[in-house]
């Protein structure tokens, strides 16, 4: 069995699934379920200074669902913690006694400036919480107070209030990033310039989930109006994964540790944050829309998973496939692939046809010798993949590569040797000399 | 062995029971299980369901509507090609046309429940009588549709949609031919039938003339001679013959006119109910009125049928629903006397084969079944003792109305449709794709 010990920090936990800083993690009594049920460690929910924010006393998720309801994205207006400070602090000390080989971080959210953070954090880490997480993400309400995202998208904030934490705190601090930003690497790069010791991301994205057909006001509303909430669970993890690979990949922030939040839900989608560059995950959504016993499938799986790849622990995945990502001006344009429809799988819908037909390159056939029946025409085929992307049944289609002869769409040979667009004839700005790889390569 | 005197009487089942027995075959979706249906549907390209389908309804295309909630649109896109939609959501053997057709068959042998989908589609629509279609401009032709069941309903509301005037004959007292007279009692619950009749009727222009019987109250040579166009759709108002010995024997009864009854009854255990049946045919005539025999309460009920299962008119699905309802089918006999046995009957019958050249031949000895009741379900054709003289000059083949592929009868100005014509498949759905096809066709012939 593979060990999931995780350390993040030198921080150690029995699995590198955390609970993100949401409601799950709000109170004691939350995070001793979550705990007795097997979770490595928590985010404490966010804490600000006294007196507490309030809460609307309606609506605070609503979900973007399947037809059979099964929850794809959920959206959030809640705010930061709404319980007195002292109290979140009693119960964190207990829950860090009790609980001693859990990783217990403590997510802050104070004004901007530093005799605030100075009067708090020493006090927050009195209660023997593992490490500050500093929440520059949520992106409705707090920012409108100058806190959250309105720090988060301004990468100097970023860097002064993390300056001022470290100045005042002994343990380790990691920096929660908004997605709310045109490029994530500016932010990445300031945390670290303030002395983060790690960033997390994402926080939620700015969202309105619909209007009510019935009254064509947006939806939800707090009595007849509402405010863009903050968008999370599985519809966000593609876009979670690529700001992790980019500041994975990034000369300047490749070194910053990194715990990767949005859209866990199982393992697998563990196995993409872990392998993009993330060291840890945290999870929310899968845990409001599941209960905490999800924790089972995310452990188990994992475990399994590594040992079928001859893994001994998690920290052997970590970054596995962030080499494999790179920017388009540096992929093989020599590469060809075709569709191929395994005619035995085939179950005839031909989803493939129409949309390559309607959309793509007229690549599919719909019929042989007068008998419904779909193809690849391998002379029209430009392997975009969309075909796959479409099919309903498992592995019916599949990408080919092309080696060696003719494509028979350009009616050119397979070049052995690869050539990108730097290169490119059709390009300006080409390199003259010979293709050129990421500067990094 | 002691003669047993026939065993004929109402009220076997209490009313609950009856009522039990009699409820929905099939209950309508509810809207979650519609949604989590719909999106079982794969949207394929030229989907092979609608292409099964006789009136060659949209169905990805009405499906994707209930998806999106959009019942009302998904109600019209079905309703458009085939306006007993919701009949033919109750009624039709989608195992063998649709369902058989769905890709999902391939996938998982499972196919998408089209016709529950479209059951939940169109039930607001009658249930509200949401008006879907228009007519057109008045066109001043006036067209006579012989027949109120499928074929001419569906002919006579395309014909009113495309803005002529319609009159429909009809034999019996109420139209919707044998929805309203014929088909299984828990395929189309609460009355269904006339819901549908009035929808159909509220498109307006059509008038329904009811109790005139052509070759008895009318003539075809008077119809032809009043109206710009007329459309047979008279069904088949004969039931073919055992050709045995006997056969008008109290107790020997045409499934069909028992059928009618079982239809039209308030109250279902009044019905006479044999304690032991023996019905003949393989056929869906011949499967309806077998298990609601044994949902009337008889104890007993056979079915003889002279060829194999493959053979049998009835699909697979009605086979299973028959021997699940506890009645036993038996395969290749056939009935060659009957005799009154103090009341009761005495059906001899013998074992069936196929010659080498395909023939049925009788063989072995005769055996001896009883029943009180006989059915005789072996089929219907044209009543050709009563129209006489109205289907002179119509070209037939085996007794039935030869038309060409817009529904023309060999007669001009005449048009045909449902059972009545030769080359159908004897369901409410072809009845009502031959009705739509002559009205177009019709309303083509009456602009030229
Ligand atoms: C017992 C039984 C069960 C069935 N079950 C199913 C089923 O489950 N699914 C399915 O798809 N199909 C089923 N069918 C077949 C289906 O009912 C018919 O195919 C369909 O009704 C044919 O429609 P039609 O309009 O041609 O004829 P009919 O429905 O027979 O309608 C004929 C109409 O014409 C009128 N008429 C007859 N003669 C004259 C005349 N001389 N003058 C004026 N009017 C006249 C009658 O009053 C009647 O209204 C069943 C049939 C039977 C008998
Ligand atoms: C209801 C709700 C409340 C949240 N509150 C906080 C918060 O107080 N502090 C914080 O840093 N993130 C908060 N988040 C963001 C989550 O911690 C997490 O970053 C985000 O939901 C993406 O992860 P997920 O897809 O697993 O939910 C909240 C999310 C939700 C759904
Ligand atoms: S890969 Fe793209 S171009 Fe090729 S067949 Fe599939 S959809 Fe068409």
């Amino acid at each position: 069995m593979a060990d999931l010990t995780s350390e993040f920090l030198g921080i150690s936990s029995p699995n590198p699934f955390w609970l993100a800083s949401a409601p799950p993690t709000d109170k004691a009594y939350n995070v001793n379920r979550a705990f007795e049920a097997g979770w490595g460690g928590a985010v404490w929910k966010t804490l600000g200074e006294d007196p507490p924010i309030v809460n609307v006393n309606g609506p605070r998720y609503s979900a973007l669902h399947s037809n059979d309801r099964r929850v794809i994205g959920f959206n959030n207006i809640e705010l930061i913690t709404d319980r007195p400070l002292q109290v979140n602090l009693d119960e964190i000390r207990q829950i860090k006694r009790d609980w001693p080989d859990r990783a217990l971080v403590v997510s802050v959210m104070l004004p901007m400036n530093e005799e605030t953070w100075a009067r708090y954090v020493p006090m927050i880490e009195d209660t023997g919480a593992d490490a500050f997480e500093l929440n520059f993400g949520c992106p409705h309400g707090m920012s409108e107070r100058g806190m959250g995202a309105a720090v988060g998208q301004v990468p100097e904030y970023i860097q002064m209030a993390t300056e001022w934490c470290k100045k005042a705190a002994t343990v380790p601090v990691i920096v929660k990033l908004t997605p709310n930003v045109t490029n994530i690497v500016p932010p990445a790069k300031a945390a670290q310039d303030g002395g983060a010791d790690a960033v997390s991301l994402i926080n939620t994205i700015n969202s309105i989930m619909r209007v009510n057909y019935d009254t064509l006001t947006m939806f939800p509303t707090t009595d007849g109006m509402g405010t863009h909430g903050g968008y999370c669970g599985e519809a966000v993890k593609p876009i979670a994964l690529n700001m992790v690979a980019e500041i994975a990949r990034n000369a300047e922030t490749s070194r910053l540790p990194i715990s990767g939040i949005g859209g866990v839900t199982n393992w697998r989608d563990a196995v993409d944050f872990l392998a993009l560059g993330a060291s840890n995950v945290q999870v929310c959504t899968a845990a409001m829309v599941y209960g905490f016993k999800i924790i089972d499938d995310l452990t188990d799986g994992l475990s399994t998973f590594l040992d079928d790849k001859g893994m001994r622990s998690v920290a052997e995945l970590v970054g596995k496939a962030v080499p494999s990502v790179t920017d388009w001006q540096y992929l093989n344009l020599n590469h060809v692939e075709k569709a191929h429809i395994d005619q035995d799988l085939c179950i005839e819908c031909g989803r493939c046809h129409i949309v390559c037909e309607d959309t793509s390159h007229q690549a599919i056939t719909n019929s042989l010798n007068g008998e419904r029946h779909f193809e690849v025409i391998d002379d029209e085929c430009v392997g975009c993949n969309l075909c796959v992307s479409v099919c309903p049944v498992d592995s019916c289609i599949t990408m080919q590569p092309v080696t060696e002869g003719i494509d028979a769409r350009t009616g050119k040979p397979i070049a052995t040797e690869k050539a990108n667009w730097t290169t490119h004839p059709n390009n300006p700005m080409r390199i003259a000399n010979g293709p050129s790889g990421p500067k990094d390569e | 062995m002691a003669k047993p005197a026939a065993d004929i009487r109402p009220n076997r089942l209490d009313k609950a029971e009856i009522d039990k027995n009699f409820a929905d075959l099939h209950p309508p979706l509810s809207r979650s299980e519609a949604l989590i249906e719909a999106d079982r549907c794969y949207f394929c390209f030229d989907a092979p369901c609608t292409t099964a389908c006789p009136t060659g309804i949209d169905i990805p295309g009405f499906i994707q509507k209930i998806r999106s909630d959009n019942v009302r649109g998904s109600a019209q896109t079905i309703l458009r090609e085939n306006i007993m939609g919701g009949m033919c959501a109750r009624v039709c053997p989608t195992e063998v046309l649709c369902e058989e057709a769905c890709v999902r068959n391939t996938h998982e042998d499972k196919p998408v429940e089209i016709g529950l989908l479209q059951r939940y589609a169109t039930d607001p629509i009658f249930k509200n009588g949401t008006q879907l279609f228009q007519r057109a401009e008045a066109s001043g032709k006036t067209v006579a549709v012989v027949g109120g069941g499928p074929a001419g309903l569906s002919c006579a509301h395309r014909l009113a949609m495309l803005g002529h005037q319609v009159k429909v004959f009809n034999r019996d007292s109420k139209p919707g031919g044998l929805n309203e007279y014929g088909i299984a009692a828990y395929k189309t619950v609460d009355d269904f039938a006339q819901h549908e009749v009035d929808y159909i009727l509220s498109i307006g222009a059509i008038e329904v003339r009811s109790n005139i019987e052509l070759g008895v109250d009318v003539t075809l040579a008077e119809l032809r001679d009043e109206y710009d166009a007329v459309f047979l759709g008279i069904g088949l108002g004969s039931v073919n013959e055992l050709g045995i010995e006997n056969e008008d024997l109290p107790g020997v009864e045409n499934a069909i006119d028992y059928i009618a009854d079982l239809r039209q009854a308030d109250d279902k255990s009044a019905l006479p109910v044999g304690k032991s049946v023996v019905v003949v045919g393989g056929g869906m005539t011949a499967i309806d009125i077998a298990v609601q025999s044994k949902r009337l309460g008889a104890e007993r009920v056979d079915i003889v049928y002279r060829r194999g299962p493959e053979q049998m008119g009835a699909s697979k699905f009605e086979q299973n629903l028959a021997q699940t309802n506890g009645v036993t089918i038996h395969h290749w006999v056939a009935p060659t006397g009957l005799r009154d046995d103090d009341g009761a009957i005495t059906i001899d019958v013998r074992k069936t084969e196929l010659d080498e050249n395909g023939r049925l031949k009788l063989i072995g000895e005769t055996a001896i079944m009883q029943a009180d009741i006989v059915f005789k379900a072996i089929g219907q054709r044209l009543a050709a003792d009563k129209l006489g003289a109205e289907l002179e000059g119509l070209k037939l083949e085996r007794g039935k109305i030869v038309v060409d592929e817009s529904q023309a009868t060999s007669i001009g100005g005449v048009w045909a449709g449902g059972d009545c014509v030769m080359g159908g498949d004897d369901l409410t759905v072809s009845a009502v794709q031959h009705g739509k096809i002559a009205a177009i066709a019709i309303d083509r012939h009456l602009r030229s």
